[in-house]
């Protein structure tokens, strides 16, 4: 199912750091990913993962004062996007490449009304005229499920609630059918119900545009919804990559076992929540070997000397963690992500590794 | 129910704002219910419900516009000596959200904690006070290195386990933990939340959980109350609420958390909340099973009665 | 995106390596206060950092200056009035102003310290009253700062005392504060300043009674804001909780916190003052003979201005030059001390 599909988007070998007063902050170390056309896939990690400064990356909307892309190519259309001019990458944001942010109360301009808002990246990207924008713009108000559109079109953004409000963001990101949309923690400062309905209003538009959309979030249940393929990054590097039933229901990583065993389960009584003690890295002074090595019960010596390559699992899947490297000890993953990996048995029946 | 000691009571309350004037908003409007000794209590809602709003006016941050709240068997909100609201202040205390807000960003770390400890002059001497902090470091977890750092060198977690410490300064019985892990990362919360629970039974502590996330608050409260538009719609034991939800508005919150679960989340049919579907008159607080109430009408009470047999 | 290395590596490595939890939670980094960060962030602001040079060098020469001329700003020598400025060393330098000579109106050059036989050297010049400009300039100096200063610690006192009162305390009692600051600022500045110094005389004392009359206003109101900002942080909340009163949570958790704005402030305040004192000198209601301001020098040397220029320009530049340096010191701290601005 994968392979068959078109390549929109390739990261290489990514390496950006951030020039601060105590030093080099090496936010991004070696991150490599492919995003396919029509997919949905799902960059988690916590704060300092480095997942917010992947994004940025790709949209060229990092700080040029004080960040450096110091090794490695992000490809989109044949071009390489850490080199193009501040000028060359106006063309492509908006029309090409969209970004649907976090915090609705800030992502909307509050002195212009929706409608010049929404206007505004057609008018720019598409030639189109007045005209033509204004009812293109109307379209995509209904898509996104605002009711009355024309009313809501002269409107300032305080006459939207939070929900509605990031519906037009989405309207906005959407306008010029964009072939990648990154959406950086959408739907986190919403409630229950509103992120439910966002989230479907996504996976709604994806399926008619058919837009690639990399859905960056901490949060594990939004991802199982929205995913088709997930990249779990931690320390500035993707730890482990797959489809989702793969890294939900057959995670290798260490870390990915944590973050699953973290969170606590509907049905299951259990008596106590496994944490991840500790906080993550500090990147002014990375760790030589594996990143996650400290907050690491089962880390072996090796995990503090070299970092793990990334060991393929299957087609889609791979870990980078030396518990897969053919002369590590086997270790008892924790009863839930051991519940997860029967499940994931029964379903696939053996095409695993044990 | 008479066995188990109650020590708080909340009853009617009514938090109003701006009172008369057109912005008036009743952010808590006729809440009731009761907390036994030891147990954690989870409060639970959406933005604007008025979870915090009950919070903050049982620790009387704001002065109760009506309804009583008792705390061991006194009225919180009546006219107090000086001695006796020091006494309110020890015994109940309160976590809050912002890990980023809710330490004093030019206070070293030993002086925040130690901030209940000199108000109540519960130390005699400098070391003594410095051995405390020190104690209530390692309680949460932090080294005593910590105690000279200034709270912007801390992650969000970290901090948020200062303000626990904080709080367990003065030996509080109860404790109203504000939306504690909304701001943290997953993997924090699961560290905040066992220690909560660590600390629940090492020192007896009583809890009232507030917050939106309801996984997480299934797991640590033993019952959880639902609130909609400032009104309790729903009050049950953890697990009943997420087995047998009664009240339309909860069905529709739980069948709308996403969980870590491909499956779960492809099969998962979202049942969204209509206000106008409740018929009939007369809405009260019943309880429709044991120890299990519902904000519902007279009609409504007899079919819930009635499926539950 | 593959990488299997089958290199040789000691099976030893992959024994476990016992985790110390407690180790995680190190911090790496040295602890940095709230005014150490300050700084490293001033530091980068170049225009700050050469103005607060300048304004380091202005200070120690009104300190050190009146002392090294070795003359006395008041002593007049009539016979040696209206001398253009000479410097021993730089008199032959025709290009700066320090020759000691004067271009007459006709356009003939005149040596005046020779046309007199005076051998000694007025660095800059003297005044119509033979007085030593030098160090009546930096006297003049001594005291514009002395009065700015003194004013603007009472603005900041009254200032803040009013500010965080009226905002901490919110509802009826910041309604009346702040409706008797609206009756104060409406009442023109200048007819209160007039009316003090015509009660009081001129003076040093009462010139800097008549600044800080209404030169809190400003300092109460940006308090009062922040106040109200800071009385919501969550923070204050957890003190109220504690049990702290009300007086003692202004203390410890506001005013610590204040400190940026109160700074800031002052810092823009000081320029106004020495400005405002320069222009009550200049209308004549500043201090008199022989008490030497930045003010009053200039206002005697604008009597003399188109003859004998010197005697007004190096008060002016002087003044000048405190201005900017201030106000680009200010604007380089109060960046330093915004927290939006952290990277």
């Amino acid at each position: 199912m994968m392979n068959k599909q078109e390549t929109i988007l390739k990261v290489n070998d990514l390496n950006i750091s951030f020039h601060t007063f105590a030093g080099e902050v090496k936010a991004i170390r070696g991150v490599n990913f492919e995003l396919k056309k029509g997919e949905t896939l799902a960059i988690v990690g916590e704060s300092g993962s480095g997942k917010s400064v992947t994004s940025k990356s790709i949209m060229g909307l990092l700080p040029k004062s004080n960040s450096e892309v110091k090794k490695g190519e992000i490809l989109f259309q044949d071009k390489n996007l850490t080199k193009l001019s501040d000028k060359q990458m106006q063309k492509i944001r908006g029309k090409d490449i969209a970004m649907v942010f976090q915090d609705p109360m800030t992502s909307l301009n509050p002195t212009m009304t929706i409608g010049k808002q929404i206007i505004e990246p057609i008018l720019k990207h598409q030639n189109a005229s007045k005209e033509e924008a204004r009812k293109r713009a109307l379209e995509l108000l209904s898509l996104v499920g605002i009711p009355k559109p024309e009313q809501r079109f002269k409107q300032y953004p305080h006459q939207f609630s939070g929900g509605m409000r990031q519906r037009v963001v989405v309207a906005i990101a959407l306008a010029c059918n964009p072939k990648i949309l990154i959406a950086d923690e959408p739907t986190t400062a919403l409630d229950v119900t509103i992120q439910a309905q966002i989230l479907e209003l996504m996976k709604d538009l994806q399926k008619k545009i058919e837009t690639s959309i990399i859905f960056i979030t901490h949060d594990l249940g939004v991802v199982a919804n929205v995913a088709d393929r997930v990249a779990v990054m931690y320390g500035g590097q993707i730890v482990e990559i797959g489809t989702v039933d793969e890294i939900f229901y057959n995670p290798q990583h260490p870390y990915t076992w944590g973050l699953l065993s973290s969170m606590p389960s509907l049905d299951a009584k259990e008596e106590k929540l496994f944490a991840i003690p500790g906080t993550p890295p500090d990147l002014l002074n990375p760790p030589k070997g594996d990143p996650f090595a400290a907050r690491n019960q089962y880390a072996m010596k090796i995990d503090f000397e070299q970092q793990p390559p990334l060991y393929q699992v299957s087609e889609t899947h791979y870990a980078a963690t030396w518990l897969l490297h053919p002369n590590a000890p086997k270790v008892e993953p924790p009863e839930s992500i051991k519940q997860r990996m029967r499940q994931f048995k029964a379903q696939k029946g053996g095409d695993h590794i044990e | 129910m008479s066995e188990k000691d109650v020590i708080l009571q909340v009853n009617n309350l009514k938090q109003y704002f701006n009172v008369g004037k057109p912005n008036e908003v009743k952010a808590v409007d006729d809440v009731s219910f009761d907390i036994y000794r030891g147990e954690t209590l989870g409060l639970v809602g959406e933005s604007g419900c008025g979870k915090s709003t009950t919070g903050r006016s049982i620790i009387r941050l704001y002065n109760a516009t009506d309804g009583e709240v008792i705390f061991n068997g006194q009225n919180v909100h009546d006219k107090k000596s000086t001695a006796d609201l020091k006494q309110f202040n020890r015994k109940m205390q309160m976590i809050f959200q912002d890990p980023y807000a809710s330490l004093n960003p030019r206070m070293k770390v030993e002086d925040i904690i130690a901030e209940g400890i000199d108000i109540h002059d519960l130390a005699k001497t400098k070391q003594a006070r410095k051995e405390r902090v020190y104690q209530l470091l390692e309680t949460v977890g932090l080294n005593k290195e910590h105690a000279n750092r200034y709270p912007h060198e801390f992650s969000g977690g970290q901090r948020q386990r200062i303000g626990i410490a904080r709080a367990l300064a003065v030996e509080p019985d109860f404790i109203i933990a504000d939306e504690p892990i909304s701001a943290l990362d997953v993997s924090i919360q699961a560290q905040v939340v066992n220690l909560m629970k660590e600390l629940q039974e090492e020192k007896g502590l009583t809890y009232l959980f507030i917050a939106h996330d309801l996984s997480m608050v299934k797991y640590i409260s033993d019952r959880i109350g639902v609130m909609y538009f400032g009104k309790l719609v729903e009050l049950a034991p953890a697990n009943e609420l997420y087995e047998n939800p009664l009240h339309p508005y909860t069905k529709s919150l739980l069948s709308a958390i996403p969980l870590p679960d491909p499956d779960y989340e492809r099969n998962r049919k979202r049942i969204k909340y209509d206000p106008s579907v409740h018929k009939g008159t007369n809405t009260e607080f019943r309880e429709v099973k044991p120890g299990h109430f519902v904000s519902c009408t007279e009609e409504e009470f007899k079919e819930l009665q009635a499926k539950q047999s | 995106m593959m990488k299997q290395q089958e290199e040789n590596i000691d099976k030893s490595l992959f024994e476990p390596a016992g985790v110390d939890t407690f180790s995680a939670e190190k911090i790496e980094k040295p602890s940095l206060n709230y005014w150490q960060d300050a700084w490293l962030r001033i530091k980068k602001n170049k225009a700050a950092v050469v103005s607060l040079v300048i304004l380091f060098l202005i200070v120690f020469m009104a300190i050190v200056g009146p002392l090294i001329s070795g003359k006395d700003f008041s002593t007049q020598t009539t016979s040696e009035a209206n001398l253009p400025p000479r410097i021993q060393g730089l008199e032959h330098v025709s290009f700066l102003p320090f020759t000691g000579e004067r271009t007459l109106k006709s356009g003939d050059v005149v040596n005046p310290y020779e046309q007199k036989g005076i051998d000694h050297y007025y660095w800059f010049g003297t005044d119509n009253l033979g007085r030593d400009l030098f160090t009546r300039v930096w006297k003049g100096t001594q005291i514009s700062l002395l009065i700015a200063v003194v004013a603007a610690v009472i603005d900041l006192i009254i200032g803040v005392a009013y500010g965080a009162i009226s905002g901490y305390f919110g509802g009826k009692i910041d309604n009346a504060m702040q409706r008797v600051l609206e009756v104060l600022m409406g009442i023109p500045n200048l007819i209160v300043v007039i009316l003090m110094i015509l009660v009081l005389k001129p003076g040093i004392i009462p010139i800097i009674i008549a600044l800080s009359i209404t030169g809190w206003i400003s300092m109460a109101r940006v308090v009062r804001a922040q106040v109200m900002k800071l009385k919501e942080q969550e923070y204050v909340l957890a003190a109220r909780t504690l049990g702290l009163s009300n007086f003692k949570i202004i203390f410890k958790h506001m005013l610590p916190n204040l400190t940026g704005v109160m700074i800031i402030n002052t810092m823009f305040t000081i320029p106004s003052a020495i400005f405002f004192e320069a222009f009550l000198s200049f209308i004549g209601l500043g201090l008199q003979e022989p008490q030497a301001s930045l003010g009053t020098l200039i206002e005697d040397g604008f009597k003399s201005m188109i003859a004998f220029p010197y005697q007004m320009v190096y008060p002016a530049i002087i003044i000048s030059v405190i201005m900017i340096v201030f106000n680009l010191v200010a604007d380089g701290v109060r960046d330093a001390l915004d927290p939006k601005m952290k990277d």
